[in-house]
């Protein structure tokens, strides 16, 4: 885990929309008086769906809005590895590479990233389609290995299939989510394989 | 009360004591990094681990309480061991993880010779490294220009962040990133905004945070220690003053929970610096316009000549912010000897004197900690008196604490409810009107502060006036006697004030106060003027008179001096100082002061004898022996004032009833680092000036 810095180059301001606005209306709305600041996190989540990273200005928005200090804000958004603190691609692939995935090949996952995105974490292509990094466990291990983008996870990957994914984000598509093998979850390939009489 | 025993010897120990304070209890010394006895519990740094009978592995004592101890079977006391192999092998292993990453650079460390962690590993650590990795290095961190930083010394403590946000309520530092990249640093690393920043220099329990102005001049072990108190401001924080040779390198703060609780202010720990810039270190004597220098006994002879040749009538004396009471006595003794009525020691023209409780900060600076309402007139507590500023951001963070102002608004690190900044708003309280009244009135223990701001203005009687029937009209004076409450304080900013008044060098029947004697000087009714330390008055306003200036720095009264007879600074004569509260303490010589300049008192007796009336004393002890038989409350030292009740006419006849004007107020300190002539002549006092004062001015003029 390298140091987790704010972006040399940052952008002067920031602001939500109208939407976001109103939706964070209502969340800081649904805290006691007085612990409003615990909605800084999912303010600081909405704020990178949004602009896709946290910028400097972003910070100092939201913590004026939930009347934090600015550095309580900044120690958030460098302990938490899910913010970004530099632009990523607009397709932000997150490469689970813990024990179960690695046995299963998230390596050669790694390997078409490095090949196909850029040979670094992070590093967006000049399109500015595409970044990669590698994250901890994404909690689906019987699916292992899987790839996050967005907010979707993809499943049962391999090399192949890997590159067929990337392909349909190149072209603007928005492919299936879930195992991209024929199963159900995490049900057996090919159908069940017990209570094959029960039809649902 | 509950019982546990430590390593054998029960102790009785309150309940919400931590497992470290009740390990102390019992005589046994627990380690640490991160515990800090006036700052929020953290437990990160692990290092005061000790072993509770029954736990599973051993425990972090700072952060378990005894009363959540766990009895033996048959309802015994809790068993803590802080001694055993278990204990010695865990603590091994934290001083191991601390090392793996601190560099070996404790011959060029400032905090070397006083690094709890040096001296810790001497107890816990190892004398080789079993790890072959690399160290991680840190860059360092820029908080100002007080503090020095070198961050791959950190150890993540966390105690420069919690006192931060906790004592001193700029919440400016935080520790970014996790794990082994965590990195304590200011919000883009900018500078410190706290009058009390450098005691995290006090905190940092290695050499991360140092000092800035002192970095690589001394070592703890070449330093003649010396106890003494400070006269930066009216607190009397106790201090330590560190010298070599003739050198003051440094001041620290001395643990008096009365007072200063462990912490100073900037200026009292950094002004060190302006003790060795510009100081009058021989006598002079202005010859066809021009000082030249002279001997003492010039000196002597030309003041003495000029005071005989004048009548009484038309001599004055001031005495200034900085001086002890010693010399004060003595002058007024000289003057009172010469007949001269003409005398005062008040420079800002404050209206204050009479009863004594009219002008002390009557509830105690430890008091405030109990009061549960505060109306703040025309003071600025964090510039005036900085450590009175951090005891109110104390009770207003530990419970319920109403504080209403009214004066302009500035941020004082607590809540303040504006009452505007005209003074209507105090005759409509002292009517007995409104929220803010109500909220005294209903309050259990309120409290009211004055500053010098609204005190000096022409109508500073009326507004004292109007505090006093407050103070007693919400019930602020409780029934005299032992325990009793008083809520009428008077904020002062001069070290010498109270001390001043107590001796009440104040003018006599028919004598001038200081806007009198420059009216006077100006108009040529006042030909001689003896300004003792005073340089804080329109030095053009003195006119034609004839100026004798005894002081230690060549400041405004030195440069219109007619004589300059040189003087000791705080640092280099023992003096009594009597400070806001009324408390008097010594302070002590830590050095001798420069050239020919000698001390206060001694140099009012040598113009006394030079004069032919000499003072009835020859030492410092024969003139502290008359100065408690004249004014009692100089016989006992460290003791508050303390002054309870009296009845609710008194009171009202403290000051004179008036028109309040509603000019706005004007605070008295417009610059907290050059509020004196010693921080005028101190480097450092102007860079923190030039960063915090000046430059975001010029920014808001943009």
């Amino acid at each position: 885990m390298a140091n987790r810095r704010l972006a040399t180059q940052q952008p002067a301001s920031f602001a939500f929309t109208a939407d976001n606005l109103a939706w964070i209306e209502k969340l800081i709305a649904r805290y006691p008086e007085g612990r409003q600041a615990s909605a800084v996190i999912p303010m600081l989540w909405r704020a990178q769906e949004q602009e896709g990273w946290i910028s400097e200005a972003c910070i100092r928005w939201i913590a004026d809005r939930v009347g934090l200090a600015y550095v309580r804000v900044y120690e958030i958004v460098t302990f938490y590895t899910m913010f970004h603190l530099a632009p990523v691609g607009r397709t932000h692939v997150q490469v689970c590479g813990t024990t179960p995935c690695m046995l299963r090949g998230a390596g050669d996952l790694i390997d078409v990233c490095k090949s196909r995105i850029a040979k670094q974490q992070k590093k967006v292509t000049e399109d500015g389609q595409f970044s990669w990094e590698e994250v901890e466990c994404l909690g689906a291990c019987v699916n292992a290995p899987l790839v996050q983008i967005f907010s979707d996870t993809y499943e049962d990957l391999t090399p192949e299939s890997f590159n067929k994914l990337l392909d349909a984000f190149a072209r603007g598509e928005s492919p299936k989510p879930g195992p991209q093998i024929d199963r159900s979850f995490s049900a057996p390939e090919g159908g069940p394989l017990t209570l094959t009489e029960v039809k649902d | 009360m509950t019982k546990i025993i430590v390593d054998g010897v029960e102790v009785d120990v309150p309940g919400d004591y931590s497992l470290l304070q009740a390990a102390e209890a019992a005589g046994a010394e627990i380690p640490r990094f991160c515990f800090h006895e006036r700052l929020s519990i953290a437990g990160n740094c692990r290092m005061c681990l000790v072993e509770v009978k029954g736990a599973p592995k051993p425990v972090a004592s700072c952060a378990q309480q005894v009363r959540d101890q766990r009895p033996g079977p048959n309802g015994e006391p809790a068993v803590v061991i802080t001694n055993s192999a278990v204990v010695k092998k865990a603590r091994e292993g934290v001083m191991e993880f601390l090392l793996l990453n601190h560099p070996l650079d404790c011959p060029i460390c400032d905090q070397g010779g006083e690094c709890d962690l040096q001296d810790q590993a001497m107890g816990y650590g190892i004398d080789e490294a079993r790890t072959r990795e690399f160290r991680r290095a840190v860059t360092d961190k820029n908080m100002g220009p007080l503090v020095k930083t070198v961050m791959t010394r950190c150890i993540q403590c966390t105690r420069c962040v919690r006192f931060a946000a906790e004592v001193a309520g700029v919440d400016e530092i935080g520790g970014i990133g996790r794990g082994e990249d965590m990195e304590i640093t200011t919000y883009l690393e900018k500078s410190l905004t706290s009058e009390l920043s450098a005691n995290i220099i006090d905190l940092c329990p290695v050499g991360a945070l140092t000092s800035k102005p002192y970095a690589f001049v001394a070592r703890p072990w070449e330093l003649r220690k010396t106890e003494s108190i400070d006269a930066m401001d009216a607190v009397g924080s106790n201090i330590r003053v560190d010298a070599r040779g003739a050198e003051v390198l440094r001041v620290l703060p001395r643990v008096n929970d009365d007072v200063n609780e462990e912490w100073i202010s900037d200026k009292t720990r950094f002004v060190v610096d302006g003790l060795g810039r510009q100081r009058l270190d021989k006598p002079y004597i202005r010859q066809n316009g021009k000082l030249r220098p002279a001997t003492w006994d010039e000196a002597l002879a030309a003041v003495a000549l000029r005071l005989k040749n004048t009548a009484s009538d038309k001599i004055a004396a001031i005495a200034g912010d900085l001086v002890s009471a010693e010399p004060v006595k003595a002058l007024k003794d000289l003057m009172a000897s010469l007949g001269v009525a003409n005398i005062d020691c008040r420079q800002d023209g404050a209206k204050l004197g009479g009863a004594r409780a009219s002008y002390l900060f009557n509830t105690t600076i430890s008091g405030i900690e109990d009061a549960d309402a505060i109306l703040l007139v025309g003071t600025n507590p964090r510039w005036e008196a900085p450590l009175v500023n951090s005891r109110i951001r104390k009770a207003w963070l530990r419970h319920p604490l109403k504080i209403a102002r009214i004066g302009a608004p500035v941020d004082l690190t607590y809540d303040v409810t504006e009452l505007g900044e005209d003074f209507g708003a105090l005759a409509k309280i002292a009517a007995g009107e409104g929220d803010a009244f109500k909220a005294l009135k209903d309050a259990k223990h309120p409290m009211l502060i004055v500053g010098q701001g609204a005190l000096s203005r022409p109508d500073g009687a009326a507004i004292l006036n109007a505090c006093a029937r407050i103070a007693a009209a919400t019930g602020m004076i409780g029934p005299a006697g032992e325990g009793g409450w008083n809520g009428f304080n008077v904020l002062h900013t001069a070290a010498a004030r109270v001390g001043a008044l107590d001796i009440g060098f104040l003018p006599g029947e028919g004598g001038r106060d200081v806007a009198g004697i420059l009216d006077g000087a100006s108009r040529g009714e006042i030909e001689t003027v003896w300004l003792l330390g005073a340089d804080e008055i329109d030095m053009a306003k003195l006119g034609g008179a004839f100026v004798i200036y005894q002081g230690s720095h060549g400041d405004a009264g030195a440069h219109r001096a007619d004589v300059i007879l040189p003087g000791a600074a705080y640092t280099e004569e023992p003096g009594l100082f009597v400070n806001t509260e009324g408390r008097v303490q010594a302070a002590n010589r830590a050095v001798y002061p420069p050239g020919e300049a000698r001390e206060n008192w001694k140099i009012v007796r040598a113009v006394s004898g030079a004069l032919g009336k000499p003072l009835p004393y020859d030492d410092i002890a024969a003139l502290r022996t008359k100065l408690a038989a004249d004014v009692p409350s100089f016989a006992t030292l460290d003791v508050p004032a303390g002054s309870t009740g009296g009845d609710a006419a008194t009171w009202e006849a403290v000051g004179k009833a008036g028109e309040i004007s509603s000019a706005p107020l004007i605070y008295p300190i417009t610059d907290f680092y050059l509020t004196n002539p010693i921080a005028r002549a101190s480097r450092t006092m102007a860079e923190c000036s030039r960063l915090f004062v000046a430059a975001p001015a010029v920014q808001a003029a943009e």
